[in-house]
């Protein structure tokens, strides 16, 4: 049958033709990606026109016009403001930031005591980033150290008073020292009881349920700053007479009872969508409780609303801008606080400091958002295909 | 008191572990009725001052505190330990110093505020004393608004005014009793204040006169600016403490009137010493020197309290003079702070 | 009775009552809120005794009293001599004012640019996407601040105003608009307007019915524009155009006349709305994303244009999705809104602060904002359900 003249038919393969000009290359990706059709090239032209408009005057503004070092207001303001730029001038006010970053970084924390403050941020760093790599061994171990004895020793030697050290007073500090340890004590208090409300918000028991909810909706439904009044405002007064409360003390309460509440809700929501089954089975097997909640519901159910809680947290630490408002000196409190220095006042001034004060929020939030996307996918553990 | 909460709290150790430190550290201390002992335990006063007003309270570039508001609490902290920088200091906004003092927080406010008798009576604190007598004034910017040397001109203009302060209120007053109208820029800090005046937000800032000076020198061009001759309002400024502290009251009220009549005596920090061997019995009562001398007695201090005031922080006028008068760069003159001899209000009672 | 133990000896064991789960859950129960309402008598004999101490009296009788200050941006007529009461009301209308602005602007802007950061075009997808994670990672504290900072140095004084179309004029001291006079004839043009949303429903209801029964497409959209804008235009041109427009105009100091919108409430509008619809994309992005692919090819195969396809049958898929999380971002920024502390923009907070602080007031002004902020977010989410159950899926 193979014997069929098949002369017609061709023998050799002809080379395949080249793709016409414009469905290759750069082309094509213009023609697909930009100019698909007209609406589509209008928006590309507007959006071009956004980015060559806004590109180069930032680009200018932010590093070649900027005033990188300088003594004082002088170089970041122009002739006419009394300084030594050309008048017209615009650019960034670096020199600010340089002049002022150590205050922004520890407050009016005494200079001589400053390296414990740097000592805290070595052992945390030593401590977290090993926590967080999922590869290297000893979690147990690592988690223990973290929770447990870093945040006792990093009292000791931040706020001092014993071992030889210096007492330094909490209104001395400020700055980015302020905004880490707010976060940090808020966001590892607020997992515990968030997982406590939200596990009293699903409990059985009628009464308990009833406290959660009532605690859990009222947090929620008010603005943070007025949880936060009601600590510094409103906690002198439940106390007995006399009993004071630190005012840093007094913002964490605040932010901590807030942070609870929303860590409540994200927790709540892993608790939902574990299957009837497992708590089924966590009863068969003869587990109380705690023992089937610890061991089978909690570890499934965090699992599923780690984006969530990475959220609060991102939330919580963006949040912690507004202890301001009793009285605080967080990283943006005291950038602001430093715009009415007359050595340093300049029309400049306050954009470059808040744009600072900006960049290293959003750092940390987008550095903790992208690790969220990555244990999501990690622990993805593949229920959907 | 604290060892008790926190039994109630071991039924939770996951609560004790990351709270129990931080309340043990940060955390309640207990203040009880008598401020004197208090104070005297912690070895401190704890004062509440200005976040920052140039003159009256403000770090200077190594972080310690100056200014006059600031010499108050450190000629306290003279009077109960002899030594004046026995001081914690805590700033205090507008809106938050008067529950700072409630609370127990600080054992003396001494942050330019005014005494009122709604604050006298009401807000649960006590004046102890007038250590400035100041009034409402306004500031604006001369070269944007060349034409303007009045107060009463400024109908119709944006007014800069830090909300919760009595400034607020003699404002509304002040433009309501002379039939104009104005634009309120209301902002509950100072600094938010103070950066929204230099943005020319306003046409007009108003506050204290005192506190227009200090603001002045802090702004970028001091000389643009100018302070409109109208006062209008009584503000004494005076230290506070809590209601229902008799002794603590005294101590602070009775300071304020030793550094007045130092003055009136002539002693100062530099002739201390020579005043020491003075002759005169006035001088070597209220210096303590006399045999038996009850003069620190009544308000549980020593007796030599009086000089331990004017060697660590001077008389009245010293501070004065120092901190916002000629000698500083505020420049302000005596005038109704002048002592009564001179023909202002400055008058203590006689120390006796 | 072990020894009896039969097959139907299936009653359960016996069990101490210390080990029974109800009898614990109970006395656990009973232990808590006896624990509670310990706790909370002994905060308000706390809280008794300190203001006794304190000499603060308690009460809201304070309402009644005559505030004092004045008030930059206010709704309804408000002076000094007005009460606190009046004062908190002028604080809660405000509060409304840039919240109910805000969600509006933010679901625009976050609709667009969630769908933005879908679009096939690559330029504007990067755009959006650099969008979203520029605001979302900031504080928005931060950005009101930068809003402000930034609209109060970019423009010029009020004798330098800039002038714009229309009549408008823009200086630090706001925006200024012409502002509209209305004179006796006017109600005609609201009732006109009332009454052409009305017939609108009437008609779209009609045109359902109709398309129901005959397949007749009716053009419910052109039809209600021509209503809602019609009749008003019509109604102002019979009654002889009873209203005229105030331009602003440059006197003393500042701009006399006109609707002034001032930059404290701009920037906490700008930045509230900006910043929540950097969350609203998400929201967007994910809801359409959820809808599975099959349904718009089903919709293609049954000859839907891709115009109608989006409208019938994804967006009303997605909506499902985008609803729950979106009135979470609406009651965001409703509490957000209270950062106008910030800018001294006389909201709620800034209002009770003020009276707090002249009156010494504590405990009730708190009370105040939790009962005022409670109420709108139990509104919103009331309304919030009332859609998502008009969306939701109706099974047979």
């Amino acid at each position: 049958m193979q014997e069929h003249d098949l002369s017609y038919v061709r023998m050799e393969m002809v080379n395949a033709q080249n793709a016409p000009e414009r469905e290759k290359g750069v082309t094509r990706w213009l023609r697909k990606n930009l100019f698909a059709t007209p609406v589509d090239g209008l928006l590309t032209l507007i959006g071009l026109l956004i980015v060559a408009y806004a590109l180069p005057n930032i680009v200018r503004w932010a590093f070649i016009d900027a005033a990188w070092i300088g003594p004082d207001r002088s170089v970041c303001s122009t002739q006419s403001q009394g300084g030594i730029q050309p008048d017209g001038w615009s650019g960034a006010c670096w020199a600010f930031v340089n002049a002022k970053f150590s205050q922004f970084m520890y407050g009016r924390y005494p200079v001589f005591e400053r390296w414990r403050v740097d000592l805290t941020a070595v052992m945390f760093i030593a401590l977290l980033v090993p926590l967080l790599i999922p590869r290297i061994p000893y979690k147990a171990l690592n988690a223990v150290m973290f929770f447990g004895v870093f945040p006792v020793v990093a009292y000791f030697l931040l706020v001092g008073g014993n071992f030889g050290l210096n007492r330094v007073q909490t209104s001395l500090w400020g700055g980015l020292l302020v905004t880490m340890v707010l976060s940090f004590v808020a966001i590892s208090v607020s997992l515990p009881f968030g997982i406590l409300l939200a596990l009293g918000r699903r409990s059985r028991l009628p009464v308990i349920k009833m406290i959660c909810v009532v605690f859990i909706e009222t947090i929620r439904g008010v603005p943070l700053i007025s949880v936060l009044f009601m600590a510094s405002v409103m906690l002198p007064l439940f106390m007995p007479a006399g009993t004071t409360f630190d005012r840093f003390l007094r913002a964490v309460v605040g932010l901590s009872i807030f942070a609870s509440a929303y860590m409540a809700e994200v927790v709540r929501g892993g608790l939902q969508a574990i299957p009837k089954g497992q708590y089924e089975g966590a009863s068969s097997l003869g587990l109380g409780y705690w023992q089937s909640m610890g061991l089978i519901v909690l570890p499934q159910a965090l699992k599923l609303v780690i984006p969530g809680i990475v959220n609060t947290f991102i939330g919580l630490f963006k949040d912690t801008s507004l202890v301001y408002i009793v009285g605080m000196f967080d990283l943006l409190a005291i950038v602001r606080q430093n715009f009415s220095d007359a050595n340093w006042a300049s029309p400049q001034t306050p954009k470059s400091g808040l744009i600072f004060a900006g960049l290293i929020f959003w750092a940390f939030c987008f550095a903790m958002s992208r690790y969220s996307i990555y244990m999501e996918r990690r622990l993805d553990t593949g229920h959907r295909k | 008191m604290l060892r008790k909460q926190e039994g109630k709290w071991a039924m939770n150790k996951f609560m004790v572990g990351i709270l129990g430190g931080a309340v043990m550290a940060l955390g309640a201390s207990t203040a009880s009725a008598a401020t004197l002992d208090d104070v005297k335990a912690k070895g401190f006063v704890q004062c509440g001052v200005h976040t920052g007003l140039a003159g009256f309270a403000a770090p200077d570039d190594a972080g310690e505190w100056t200014g006059f508001d600031v010499d108050m609490c450190r000629a306290v902290a003279a009077a109960v330990f002899g030594d004046a920088d026995s001081v914690q200091y805590t700033p205090t906004n507008a809106t938050e110093r008067f529950t700072a003092l409630q609370s127990g927080e600080i054992d003396l406010l001494a942050r330019n505020t005014t005494w009122t008798l709604t604050r006298d009576t009401t807000l649960g604190l006590t004046f102890a004393g007038v250590n400035y007598y100041d009034g409402q004034g306004f500031m604006i910017n001369q070269t944007a608004l060349p034409d303007i040397n009045s107060a009463l001109q400024l109908s119709g203009a944006a007014i800069c005014v830090q909300s919760g302060t009595t400034t607020e209120l003699n404002l509304a007053d002040y433009f309501a009793a002379n039939n104009m109208e104005y634009n309120p820029v209301v902002f509950q800090g100072f600094e938010e204040t103070n950066a929204a005046y230099e943005a020319g937000r306003c046409d007009a800032y108003t506050t204290d006169a005192s506190g227009l000076y200090a603001l002045r020198l802090t702004l970028a061009n001091p000389d643009e600016h100018v302070v409109l001759p109208e006062i209008i309002s009584k503000e004494p400024l005076g230290p506070a403490v809590r209601q229902g502290d008799e002794q603590w009251f005294n101590i602070v009220k009775w300071t304020l009137f030793a550094m007045v009549q130092a003055e009136e005596l002539g002693i100062t920090s530099e002739n201390l010493e020579e005043m020491l061997s003075s002759e005169s019995p006035e001088v070597r009562r209220v210096l303590g020197l006399e045999d038996e001398s009850t003069i620190g007695q009544g308000l549980g201090l020593e007796n030599d309290w009086v000089q331990a005031i004017v060697r660590e922080v001077g008389n009245y006028g010293e501070v004065f003079d120092r901190n916002i008068g000629t000698g500083s760069p505020l420049a302000i003159a005596r005038g109704l702070n002048a002592l009564w001899t001179d023909g202002g209000l400055q008058y203590a009672p006689p120390l006796r | 009775m072990a020894s009896q133990m039969s097959v139907r000896g299936e009653e359960p064991a016996r069990v101490s009552w210390v080990n029974d789960p109800k009898t614990r859950g109970i006395v656990f129960q009973v232990v808590v809120a006896v624990a509670l309402i310990g706790f909370i008598y002994w905060i308000i004999g706390n809280t008794a005794e300190n203001l006794r101490r304190a000499n603060i009296a308690s009460g809201f009788g304070f309402l009644n009293g005559r505030s004092g200050f004045d008030l930059s941006q206010t709704l309804i007529p408000y002076s000094s001599n007005s009460t606190f009461m009046r004062a908190i009301i002028v604080g809660l209308l405000n509060t409304l004012l840039v919240a109910v602005t805000g969600i509006i602007t933010a679901t625009i802007v976050g609709f667009l640019i969630g769908i933005g950061r879908l679009s096939g075009n690559w330029l504007i997808a990067r755009i959006c996407t650099v969008y979203v994670e520029i605001f979302r990672n900031l504080p928005p504290l931060l950005v009101i601040f930068f809003w402000y900072v930034g609209v109060l140095s970019v423009l010029p004084g009020p004798r330098q105003s800039v002038e714009l179309p229309l009549g408008g004029m823009i200086n630090n001291r706001g925006l200024y608009l012409p502002r509209l006079l209305t004179e006796p004839g006017f109600w005609l043009v609201p009732a006109a307007f009332v009454l052409g949303i009305v017939l609108t429903i009437f008609f779209i209801r009609w045109g359902r019915r109709r398309q129901m029964a005959t397949g007749q497409v009716f053009p419910g959209f052109r039809v209600g524009l021509g209503l809602i804008l019609g009749l008003p235009i019509l109604a102002f041109v019979v009654s002889g155009m009873p209203a005229t427009l105030e331009y602003p105009e440059m006197a003393g100091f500042n701009i006399r006349g006109g609707q002034v919108v001032l930059p404290e409430f701009l920037s906490l509008y700008l930045a509230l709305s900006l910043y929540t619809a950097s969350f609203i994309a998400e929201i967007v992005r994910a809801g359409v994303l959820g809808v599975a692919k099959g349904q718009s090819e089903a919709a293609y195969s049954l000859g839907l244009s891709p115009r109608r396809t989006l409208r019938l049958v994804v967006v009303p898929q997605a909506m499902r999705i985008i609803i729950p999380p979106l009135t979470s971002q609406y009651l965001n920024l409703t509490k957000n809104s209270s950062l106008a502390i910030a800018v001294g923009y006389a909201d709620l907070v800034a209002i009770g602060q003020t009276t707090m602080n002249q009156t010494g007031q504590a405990i009730e002004v708190v009370a105040i904002w939790i009962v005022v902020y409670l109420g709108l977010s139990l509104i919103t989410s009331a309304f919030m359900n009332w859609y998502n159950a008009k969306m939701a899926l109706v099974e047979r």
